[in-house]
């Protein structure tokens, strides 16, 4: 027990995203009388929140390098008009998606070279980029305000789920995939918590004692059973889940395993000393912008699929939603703090609020000043607790 | 007031969470006078301070008592009213700004609504007179020497009427001249009737001008020496707790082999200037041996070092560099990291260590590769290895997962040592390898630099601390203003390397 307080009072700036998390969810719950988290909303929430949380994983790199980007929410609309152009031209799905990908990236590059190639602050440089992209959306999209993508595939994307290769008639559940799906991973977490713990056990480093280890994993293995459940109880796990899943996947990984991740972070804690300890600020300076770039496509694909189309006004306000997203997950102006993960649930944070208002039906110009007050408070819970870390 | 004690600081403590940094302190200060507070780094001396100026304002027992009367600031702007003034280790001043601007901020003369400059800039020439430094009043601070921007805090702090000056590390940073006109200038105070508390590692200048000196040890006041009292002895046996024989340690079995590095008619040239900041530098370095580079800061010690290192963004380089006797060229620090070379920062917090990260992220990151499995960091390797560092170079500190932000200056310097040789280094390049730490971590450092050529390591010194190059170096180069004036290899001496620095 004093292990398990001693625990929580060291990670409290960890814990308090989930705890914010499971209080927002509590109180909508109750206030629109269990419709917030219907199997239903539940599952449109997580959908709504798949562009931006793509964004957020993004421009939290862009950020913790002490960077940032502004011109992320017009490229996700620009470069989601262009697939819908190549896509209305009829060529294959397969090849215009490695277009636009690579054309998002050296978008990226280039804002990028400005950055740290020609000094320009990444403030002008990506403001520029935001008023030239929504310029050529406008453009692209002039004809007829809007184009319509027809391609089953790739609206399948952002609407589609895994769908269910068999039936059970049991506890409500339609879509089985998603019950056998969550199983699994929760099988994988099992099986590599107990490894790690192996592994620092054979090198002798303390770990947590295996009373409270169990009851981690049986409380991680819980939440991940639940929404997995709730899932099943509607179509089940959407390709948007998958998409954002995976990305989120693959950038934890790079942040947390990998020397180009250290990289990063050691950049934007003190860029000299990273100099002197063989790192190119500039070359990280110039991955990062293009992994931005990138994912600013995947953004704009995530939706325009979901629209089955692109339209004028795709992109406004997204690179300020995702920005707000990683600051309410905890990553630092000052540079070299930041996790994607707590990006990506800070997303999900700010888009339940918005879910949550709507179905109360408060009015929104209040839903703006709501969430405006919350963004303030989650950077300021987030200061305190890293003070009093140290 | 009482025997003339203008401050006296009764049974002070303060914890902070962990660690009584001050455990009843009593000291007592008197008018006049220049007292110094020795210690090593992490002593409390700057605590102390800070708690006597208000920095601190809660959260310590105890009485600070000034002309008789109990003191509780609450922040800097009341004790300053009471005529104390601190000035920093690290300078206050706002580069971009003038001589005036700076010293009037925060505090700015005004007629009717507006700032009055011309009252502005005719106090500063005053203040400037005073403290002795002859230049513009708007000149702007960035273009100022480290020794007269220091001088322009302390017109700073005489802006007011000042009873006690207290100045924390005030030469640490400053070359032996500058350091000279400053101690000056604190005798001329004292004359004035200025109380000083001064902290300093340089024990010369505390034997030459203290009055009195209290020693600090792991936050209790150990003693306090005046007059005839006052030696170098004396108060490192304070400090440490034992008898330092000898600060240098002796070096057994030497054994110098050949010539790793070469550096022939090396010339730096800023790049659009086109001024010369290193003009035709040729020096070697030998297995097994310790080469001292003696001059004063802005001579061009450290561009020196950073065009062998490889990082010389701003500057054109000619001539050659040899490592075994064949030329290499580095695009980056990295090419020369590859090759064999560390360069350990003068810096540490500028451009060493990345604060805001623990000391085991930090000891791996010049060499992360070497813990790359399968594209992945083997964590568990890297604890090994910051804990082998840990343990072989004594850093204290609770955990390597502590931030070295939170460390003392000896325990930063030891992790910026334990980065570079992770990287096992052929070449390792000091630039000040001991400045700003206390006497026990700088013969560890000693010591460790004597073990490291043992194994066959070359080592390059730069320091601005002539008795340290003198006390480890095999052979010393001299350097001023860009130019090598000359090599020691016998009779180095104090008066040698002096003589060498001002030759035309």
């Amino acid at each position: 027990m004093i292990e398990l307080k001693k625990l929580l009072k060291e990670n409290i700036r960890e814990y308090g995203m989930y705890i914010a998390l499971v209080a927002i969810f509590i109180f909508f719950t109750t206030t629109t009388n269990g419709m917030f988290l219907s199997a239903r909303n539940f599952s449109n929430l997580l959908n709504q929140t798949g562009y931006i949380a793509v964004l957020s994983i993004g421009v939290t790199l862009v950020i913790i390098i002490r960077h940032i980007d502004l011109s992320i929410g017009y490229i996700a609309g620009f470069m989601g008009a262009v697939i819908a152009l190549l896509l209305a031209k009829g060529i294959s799905l397969f090849i215009a998606i490695p277009i636009v990908l690579v054309m998002g990236m050296i978008i990226g590059l280039f804002n990028g070279f400005l950055v740290a190639k020609l000094h320009v602050p990444a403030f002008v440089a990506t403001l520029a980029g935001m008023l030239i992209f929504r310029g050529a959306l406008l453009l692209a999209t002039e004809k007829k305000g809007s184009i319509i993508v027809k391609n089953r595939v790739f609206n399948a994307l952002g609407n589609d789920f895994i769908p269910s290769f068999f039936e059970v008639d049991a506890f409500g559940i339609k879509n089985t995939t998603a019950i056998i799906v969550g199983l699994v991973l929760i099988i994988i977490y099992i099986l590599s918590e107990i490894n790690t713990r192996k592994i620092k056990m054979n090198y002798k480093f303390e770990v947590i004692s295996s009373n409270l280890f169990i009851l981690k994993l049986f409380f991680t293995s819980s939440v991940m059973f639940y929404i997995a459940y709730k899932l099943s109880l509607y179509n089940g796990i959407s390709w948007t889940v998958v998409t954002v899943g995976i990305i989120t996947f693959i950038y934890h990984t790079i942040m947390m395993k990998t020397s180009l991740g250290r990289h990063i972070y050691a950049v934007g804690g003190n860029p000299e000393a990273a100099r002197l300890s063989g790192i190119s600020v500039e070359k990280i300076t110039l991955i990062v912008f293009s992994s931005m770039g990138m994912l600013a496509v995947i953004s704009g694909m995530l939706y325009t699929s979901r629209l089955q189309s692109a339209s004028t006004t795709a992109g406004a306000m997204f690179e300020l939603d995702a920005i707000a997203g990683a600051y309410v997950g905890g990553v630092s102006a000052s540079g070299g703090v930041g996790k994607v993960t707590n990006s990506v649930l800070g997303a999900i944070v700010m888009a339940a609020l918005t879910n949550g208002m709507n179905l109360m039906g408060v009015n929104i110009s209040y839903q703006y000043i709501i969430k405006g007050s919350i963004l303030v408070l989650a950077v300021i819970f987030d200061i305190q607790t890293r003070k009093n870390v140290k | 007031m009482k025997n003339n004690i203008i401050l006296e600081l009764v049974n002070v403590t303060k914890e902070f969470p962990g660690v009584k940094a001050l455990d009843n302190v009593n000291i007592n200060i008197k008018k006049g006078e220049i007292h110094f507070l020795c210690g090593e780094n992490g002593a409390g001396k700057s605590t102390l301070m800070k708690i006597v100026s208000g920095v601190y304002s809660s959260g310590y027992s105890g009485n600070i008592i000034l002309k008789g009367e109990k003191q509780n600031f609450k922040n800097i702007a009341e004790s300053k009213k009471k005529g104390i003034a601190i000035i920093y280790q690290e300078l206050a001043l706002v580069p971009e700004m003038s001589i005036y601007e700076n010293i009037f901020l925060g505090a700015e003369r005004k007629k009717g609504m507006f700032v009055d400059f011309n009252e502005h800039i005719m106090e500063a020439e005053k203040l400037l007179k005073e403290v002795g430094l002859k230049v513009n009043v708007a000149e702007k601070v960035k273009n100022l020497g480290i020794g007269k921007q220091q001088l322009v805090e302390i017109a700073k702090a005489l802006r007011e009427k000042v009873d006690i000056l207290i100045l924390d590390e005030p030469t640490a940073a400053l070359n032996e001249d500058d350091s000279k006109n400053l101690l000056k200038l604190i005798e001329t105070l004292k004359n004035t009737g200025v109380t000083c508390i001064m902290i300093s590692h340089k024990l010369k200048e505390v034997t030459a001008i203290a009055d009195t000196v209290t020693v600090i040890r792991d936050g209790k006041n150990i003693c306090t020496l005046t007059g005839d009292e006052i030696s170098e002895d004396e108060i490192i046996k304070n400090m440490v707790g034992r008898q330092i024989d000898n600060i240098y340690p002796a070096r057994e079995n030497k054994n110098i082999g050949e010539i790793s590095l070469e550096v022939e008619n090396l010339t730096a040239k800023e790049q659009g200037t086109n001024k010369e900041i290193l003009k035709e530098i040729s020096f070697n370095v030998k297995t097994g041996e310790i080469v001292g580079i003696s001059g004063l800061m802005g001579a061009g010690r450290t561009e020196l070092a950073l065009a062998i290192f490889g990082n010389t963004p701003k500057y054109k380089l000619s001539g050659k560099i040899k490592i075994d006797n064949k030329e290499v060229h580095f695009r980056n620090t990295k090419d020369a990291i590859k090759k064999g070379i560390a360069y350990v920062t003068e810096d540490r917090k500028g451009n060493g260590l990345v604060l805001g990260q623990d000391i085991k992220t930090n000891i791996t990151l010049a060499n992360l590769e070497d813990l790359v499995v399968n594209g992945k960091v083997d964590e568990n390797k890297e604890v090994e290895v910051a804990e082998y560092y840990r343990k072989s170079l004594t850093i204290k500190t609770g955990s390597i997962e502590q931030k070295t932000g939170s460390l003392s200056g000896g325990n930063q310097q030891k992790v910026s040592l334990a980065k570079w040789l992770y990287t096992d280094p052929k070449i390792l390049i000091l630039d000040e390898p001991t400045r700003g730490i206390d006497v026990g971590a700088k013969f560890e450092i000693y010591s460790l630099m004597n073990e490291l050529v043992a194994k066959g390591m070359s080592i390059i010194m730069i320091s601005s601390e002539l008795l340290e190059v003198i006390g480890m170096s095999d052979r010393v180069y001299v350097i001023a203003e860009g130019e090598l004036k000359g090599e020691l290899t016998e009779d180095i001496t104090e008066e040698n390397i002096i003589s060498l620095s001002v030759k035309e």
